[in-house]
């Protein structure tokens, strides 16, 4: 590991400034992401500045939701009562996610920005664009399996792996960012790019932006939301394909419906084009199949992941199934 | 660039000097010389190197020493009373009495974490195997399954596992 400086800011106007001014300097949450990369060389900054001390650590009910601290740990947001009761597809994506012990160590804003898990990005003997502007993508040519299969580029098919930012785009969250101008907001949905040219810009965020909060709006759809994860085993794993859903039935056929995809793309995939198919519609396994086929008219597979596409699918009409008030009819 | 940081570890408070780059695991184990937990993969893939922090079962190989100044941590031998005939914990004497381990490599992180399922559980938090997230929590196989996920063992003595939480559990 590079040789390292440790900085405590004071406040967040602080860690702001440090880190804008200085090319070499990160933000440290939990460390469960970068720590990992400073050990495997993929990250390699000259000064960290912890923000994990700083006061973002409280859940709080505002007016129209619900506003969260970027050092709450994923354990306790899953485990908030009103998190719980009001946005339990929130809850459901961040118990799928790591284990016990990290969820216990990992922040809100951390979370947001782990970066991908793509083999080649974390292996710094190979080349990738990502890691290595120009180096060539690794990935396309070689272990393909999780790959992704919408909004891909020749530069990058590369994931997010974050189960919870797929349930926050589905549920409409907002980051709150702190940046040397102030304050802004930005829809999650908004916050990760797609990898285009440039792979190695990965959120809209500039370096030294700080998300102090996650707003979560309250909604009666948002209550009935979960979370379906497929992976190659039954916990702590990475998702191959996951689906965020929130649904409301009234008179036998979808009102409303929110979707979102995890496991496709450089981003957490809001799944519009499904949702318009499905809205109106009554909820059976024939609608939602073509919903998601209609969702994946532009997706790119090879022999690999091509599998994505059935297991897509799947999570999407496990996820619906569980929300819907009566059996899904084939 | 060296660093101390005041550390509480298994009861007793030390300064401990380190570099910005040593983990907590490293810490623990190369400069204050507890050995109790293991570095398995040095990456947060295997549970090995758990102990409980600030009360909460927390991975030591992700950490970087400098940022827990001030922490109280208790590895699985403090878990135990004082000196070699100090009467072990209840998670312990249940890995005891069901063969909880084979190899034992695994076994203090194991231990450590199912302290922390237990207390996860009383105070009523979920996981992704509860069917209502807002009923209370029955610590039922499959509970504790997901809940050991992050800790694994090599040897497979996972059934032996299961037993000592579920009996530890039910204490
Ligand atoms: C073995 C293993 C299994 C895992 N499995 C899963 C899984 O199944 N699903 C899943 O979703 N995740 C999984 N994870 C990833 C885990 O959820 C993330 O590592 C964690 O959420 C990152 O949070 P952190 O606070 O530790 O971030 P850090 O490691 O501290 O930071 C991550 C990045 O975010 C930046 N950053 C942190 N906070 C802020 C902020 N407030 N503002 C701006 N920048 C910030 C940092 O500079 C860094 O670049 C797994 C991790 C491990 C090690
Ligand atoms: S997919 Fe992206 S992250 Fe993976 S090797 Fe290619 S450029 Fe790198
Ligand atoms: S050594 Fe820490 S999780 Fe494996
Ligand atoms: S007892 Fe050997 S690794 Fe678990």
């Amino acid at each position: 590991m590079r040789e390292l400086t440790y900085e405590v800011p004071a406040t967040a106007e602080e860690a702001v400034a440090k880190v804008t001014g200085d090319e070499q300097a990160r933000f440290l949450g939990g460390g469960t992401n970068l720590v990992d990369h400073l050990k495997l060389g993929v990250s390699t900054p000259k000064v960290l500045v912890d923000i994990s001390r700083l006061p973002f650590d409280a859940v709080e009910q505002t007016d129209d939701g619900l506003r969260i601290g970027t050092n709450v740990r994923n354990s306790d947001l899953a485990a908030h009562p009103l998190v719980r009761s009001g946005w339990p597809g929130l809850s459901r994506a961040l118990l799928a996610g790591a284990s016990g012990q990290l969820r216990n160590q990992a922040t809100t804003g951390g979370n947001l920005l782990q970066r991908t898990r793509c083999v080649y990005f974390q292996d710094i003997t190979t080349p990738c664009n990502k890691r290595e502007p120009g180096s060539g993508c690794s990935a396309i040519e070689g272990y393909g399996r999780h790959n992704a299969l919408l909004g891909t580029s020749e530069a990058c098919v590369a994931t997010h792996p974050s189960d919870m930012a797929v349930a926050l785009v589905a549920l409409n969250a907002t980051v709150v960012v702190l940046g040397p101008d102030g304050e802004r907001r930005i829809p999650v949905a908004d916050l990760h790019t797609l990898p285009g040219h440039h792979p190695e810009v990965e959120t809209t965020l500039a370096h030294g932006e700080l998300i102090t909060h996650v707003e979560l709006p309250v909604t009666t759809l948002a209550k009935r939301s979960t979370y379906y994860k497929a992976r190659d085993r039954a916990s702590y794993a990475f998702a191959l394909v996951s689906a965020a859903a929130a649904l409301s039935i009234e008179d036998g056929v979808v009102a409303d419906v929110a979707l979102a995809w995890g496991g496709v793309a450089h981003k957490p995939w809001r799944a519009s084009r499904a949702e318009e198919a499905l809205r109106g519609q009554p909820l059976e396994e024939s609608a939602i199949a073509s919903a998601v086929d209609e969702e994946l008219r532009d997706a790119v597979t090879g022999p690999d992941n091509d599998y994505k596409r059935a297991l897509l699918r799947g999570v999407t009409t496990a996820a619906l199934s569980r929300l819907a008030p009566t059996e899904v009819s084939r | 660039m060296e660093h101390t940081v005041s550390l509480r570890i298994d009861g007793v408070d030390q300064e401990v000097s380190v570099d910005t780059r040593t983990t907590l695991l490293d810490a623990l184990r190369e400069r204050v010389g507890n050995t109790s937990p293991k570095k398995g993969c040095d990456h947060g893939q295997c549970g090995s190197c758990t102990v409980l922090l600030d009360g909460r079962r927390h991975l030591t190989c992700l950490a970087l020493a400098v940022a827990y100044d001030g922490a109280e941590i208790v590895t699985a031998s403090g878990l135990a009373g004082e000196g070699d005939d100090g009467e072990l914990h209840p998670v312990q004497q249940a890995f005891l009495a069901h063969d909880g381990y084979q190899c034992g490599y695994c076994t203090p992180g194991q231990v450590c974490s199912a302290v922390g399922v237990i207390d996860e559980a009383k105070r009523g938090q979920p996981s992704h195997v509860t069917d209502d997230l807002e009923a209370d929590i029955d610590l039922d196989d499959d509970e504790i399954r997901e809940r050991m996920s992050g800790n694994l063992c090599r040897c497979g003595a996972y059934v032996g596992i299961l037993d000592a939480v579920r009996e530890a559990a039910a204490r």
